[in-house]
């Protein structure tokens, strides 16, 4: 019962989160954004700066392509070794 | 922690690599050695690789700050795995998040790491096992870890930018501008790294604590049952 009104407050706690994030007016803006902004203006003092990324993978579908084929890899090298990962069970507490 | 491309100037960003380097070298040799004891390794090292790569991508809003930010990942990888192999897996996970999603930079990937990877990862990994020398509980421990590991990578950070960036400012100027800034919508994601690590390792603990004795994270004599061998259940 204890477990189920935790959870129920979690539940309740994030739904409430994000109708508030919603609807406010807040950006939220990531704070390495943010805190890169203010670096960025020192960095501009002493010659550096932030730029654009070397490689540009937001082209079309080209990140679309390397997520699915990243995917396909990953998910074959989990099944691969699924038993080694997940195969055993164990039914032993561990004192704390 | 992510700073961008460009951020740093050249000899700062080439310094960073350099320091890195040593420890993502250092952890290449450690993860051979025991990838020859323990083959099982690998797995968890690929696993605890994209375990890092997502918690260190995902962002978590702040509402009173009014911004996202994101955990770290590394002082859960560095307790189970050990804070060189963490090195290299925090190199891995931000090279693809540069790669894939502009996230971080390639210059800046040595300070990156630096930061994410070793800061974060040894002090973790420090205060993990100080904690349960001390008696404390792998919660706690986990907990402990994982808050003031956050947070360490923030301040790593802070100082890295305050060295390369501060120009005619003072260190400590731009120093307190940048942790200033990290620190409101960082403090609450420690709390939450913190409590996600004790849980974590907790989880752990209770449903395969041979990981965790093979990781030597903790002795077999801490599991009940197990008559100093992995603890499954006769």
């Amino acid at each position: 019962m204890n477990n189920k009104l935790v959870w129920l407050i979690v539940l309740i706690a994030f739904v409430g989160l994000v109708i508030f994030i919603s609807n406010s007016n807040l950006e939220m803006p990531g704070a390495d954004e943010h805190v890169g902004g203010i670096a960025n203006q020192y960095a501009q003092e002493v010659g550096a700066g932030e730029r654009d990324p070397y490689i540009n993978t937001d082209k079309g579908d080209l990140l679309l392509f390397m997520f699915a084929l990243g995917g396909a890899g990953a998910g074959f090298c989990l099944g691969y070794n699924w038993r080694d990962l997940f195969g055993k069970k164990s039914g032993v507490r561990v004192v704390r | 922690m992510h700073i961008a491309e460009g951020l740093l100037p050249a000899g700062y960003a080439a310094a960073y690599y350099a320091g890195a380097g040593i420890f993502v070298a250092k952890g290449l040799m450690d993860y051979k050695k025991k990838s020859e004891l323990e083959p099982m390794t690998k797995q968890l090292t690929g696993v605890m690789t994209a375990a890092v790569f997502l918690i260190s991508l995902l962002p978590i809003p702040v509402p009173f700050t009014g911004t996202c930010s994101h955990p770290g990942g590394t002082p859960l990888a560095a307790i189970l795995l050990g804070p060189w192999i963490t090195s290299v897996i925090s190199m891995i996970a931000m090279l693809f998040q540069a790669l894939f999603f502009a996230h971080g930079g390639l210059t800046t990937l040595g300070a990156n790491t630096l930061t994410m990877g070793v800061f974060g990862g040894f002090v973790g990994w420090f205060l993990f096992r100080g904690a349960r020398r001390l008696g404390l509980n792998l919660f706690v421990s986990g907990l402990l870890a994982g808050l003031i590991g956050d947070i360490t990578i923030y301040l790593g950070t802070s100082i890295q930018l305050a060295l390369a960036v501060h120009g005619n400012h003072s260190i400590g100027e731009v120093f307190w501008a940048v942790f200033g800034a990290f620190l409101p919508t960082q403090a609450p994601l420690a709390v939450l790294e913190g409590v996600f690590t004790g849980m974590v390792i907790n989880y752990v603990a209770a449903h395969r604590p041979d990981i965790l004795i093979m990781l030597k994270v903790i002795k077999p004599e801490d599991v009940p049952n197990s008559q100093g061998g992995v603890g499954y259940e006769q």
